[in-house]
């Protein structure tokens, strides 16, 4: 059932070009960009390239992974915290992420660290505000519970607090994810010797369509691939939950 | 002021003619200018097993979270002696552990991790135990919360309403079990129900409460062996203003 959509777009795809209604140097064929993906893989760009924008999208949501889950947990459970942290942070999201960019290579350069911590800023923010969301919905009933039990402070955290809040906080991580693809086609496309993101620049400026169709059928699949795998982990690790986390 | 005075010493504490399980003195308690409790006072014995009843939003609920020390009383002292165990009206499970692992959550030490497994046996939920809280039914999860309790042992049980969730039959069912639970241990038990019959079954003295003008005013309209339960069920329903068939 999934694949009827994407069958009837290839096929669609490969009448217009076929036809001639389409030009190569306007949207190459798809036995062009097989053969262009074929080759790529047979030199070794394309495991390069590939790699390279999964290493830095694995770092990046790694990085706004462990201080969102730092912070969110600290914002959702101390109510000093979340007065002396959350208004800034707040501040600081309610500003396009993009905007960041000029500063980021002004300060790191255009290195590899540039491109990391403009893919975490970008992750790190779904995940911080479901987490912390998450934490401060949870039922107070089930926090009265463990208050009886003398269950407090940082063990009611641990014990109660995250754990009730996990479903919220995999679907920030799922989200985030999917930012941090968002953030890496822009951190690659400003400067960038390999990646998914110099395989579209460098498509661009030799007029290849078929080299910059490869690169977005493989954001497309690493997306989705991505999400799907997100979606495994929170089946598994939320499988108390009555109701299936909604999308 | 709560003053939560654990039973001298620990396992021989009990055997103390001390302290009553729960003294209350001058409790006043009210949300928002409005009383629940003013200069309320209540003695409850080691060992009795107190009913109260009352209607709905007299402050059964805000008095047994006042001796928990869930909510902050607006002056007066609550002295409790020992270890206060708490049954809510609904289950309260935590939804991402089993059931073995919720009671476990109580266990704090190796000597009460030890006792799950009987507290299981106890409350028939052997075999249930790695099931999750989804995978019960209301019985069931309202005896995993028991067992939950169970565990430490505590020397007072609050029990607000415990079988209000189930239907008939679970309720008879579970009623029967807590009354012998409740009878096996020598725990002090307040158990708040709206059922006179689950009062009279569990109860060794009732109290009746009535929502009056400055707080709730408590009633003992009769005497647990006040001659016949037929007696005893007309004199509590009258209490409650409810005339009798
Ligand atoms: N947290 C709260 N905030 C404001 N008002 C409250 C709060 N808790 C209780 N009350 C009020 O205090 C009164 C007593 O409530 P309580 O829950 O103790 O009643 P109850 O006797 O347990 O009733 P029920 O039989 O319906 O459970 C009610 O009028 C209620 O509205
Ligand atoms: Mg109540």
């Amino acid at each position: 059932m999934t694949l009827i959509l994407p069958g009837l777009l290839v096929m669609t795809w490969f009448a217009l070009t076929a036809s001639g209604a389409v030009k190569p140097y306007q949207f190459a064929s798809p036995q062009a960009v097989w053969a262009e993906f074929g080759q790529l893989a047979a030199s070794g760009a394309l495991w390069v390239n590939l790699g390279a924008s999964i290493e830095r999208v694995a770092f990046g949501f790694a990085a706004a992974l462990v201080l969102a889950v730092g912070l969110g947990a600290l914002v959702g459970t101390s109510r000093l915290a979340e007065r002396l942290i959350d208004p800034t942070l707040q501040a600081v999201r309610a500003v396009p992420s993009l905007a960041w960019v000029p500063l980021i290579l002004l300060w790191l350069g255009i290195g590899e660290t540039a491109k990391i911590t403009l893919i975490a800023i970008g992750a790190f923010f779904p995940i911080y505000v479901s987490l912390a969301s998450g934490i401060r919905n949870v039922d107070r009933k089930l926090i009265d519970v463990a208050r009886v039990l003398g269950v407090r402070g940082p063990a009611l955290a641990l014990r109660v607090l995250v754990p009730a809040a996990l479903p919220q906080l995999l679907i920030g991580a799922r989200i985030g994810l999917t930012q941090a693809w968002l953030f890496l086609v822009a951190a690659e496309l400003l400067a960038s010797t390999k990646g998914l993101g110099f395989l579209l620049t460098e498509g661009q400026q030799i007029s290849r369509t078929d080299e910059i169709l490869v690169a977005v059928l493989l954001f497309a699949l690493c997306g989705k691939l991505s999400e799907t795998g997100m979606r495994r982990i929170e089946r598994r690790l939320v499988a108390w939950t009555d109701t299936l986390p909604a999308s | 002021m709560i003053a939560h005075t654990d039973a001298a010493g620990t396992a021989g504490g009990r055997g103390a003619p001390a302290e009553p399980a729960v003294r209350i003195t001058g409790l006043t308690k009210g949300f928002g200018g409005q009383p629940v409790f003013t200069d309320f006072d209540l003695t409850v014995p080691r060992g009795e097993r107190l009913a109260i009843l009352g209607a709905s939003g007299c402050g059964k609920s805000t008095l047994l979270r006042c001796i928990a020390g869930l909510e902050a009383p607006q002056a007066g002292t609550i002295a409790v002696a020992g270890e206060v165990g708490f049954v809510f009206q609904e289950p309260r499970l935590f939804p991402w552990l089993t059931v073995e692992k919720n009671v476990d959550f109580a266990a704090r030490d190796a000597v009460e991790r030890s006792r799950i497994g009987e507290v299981l046996a106890l409350v028939g939920l052997t075999a249930a135990r790695t099931k999750l809280p989804k995978e019960l039914s209301g019985g069931m999860a309202q005896r995993a919360t028991l067992a939950r309790t169970l565990v430490r042992k505590p020397d007072l049980i609050l029990l607000d309403e415990p079988l209000a969730a189930l239907d008939a039959l679970r309720r008879l069912e579970l009623r029967a079990a807590l009354r012998e639970i409740v009878a096996a241990s020598d725990a002090t038990a307040i158990l708040v129900t709206h059922d006179v019959d689950e009062a009279i079954d569990l109860g060794t003295r009732y109290l009746v409460f009535e929502r009056a003008e400055g707080g709730v005013r408590a009633s003992e309209p009769a005497a647990h062996n006040a001659g016949a339960p037929e007696t005893l069920r007309k004199r509590l329903l009258a209490a409650l203003g409810v005339k009798s068939a």
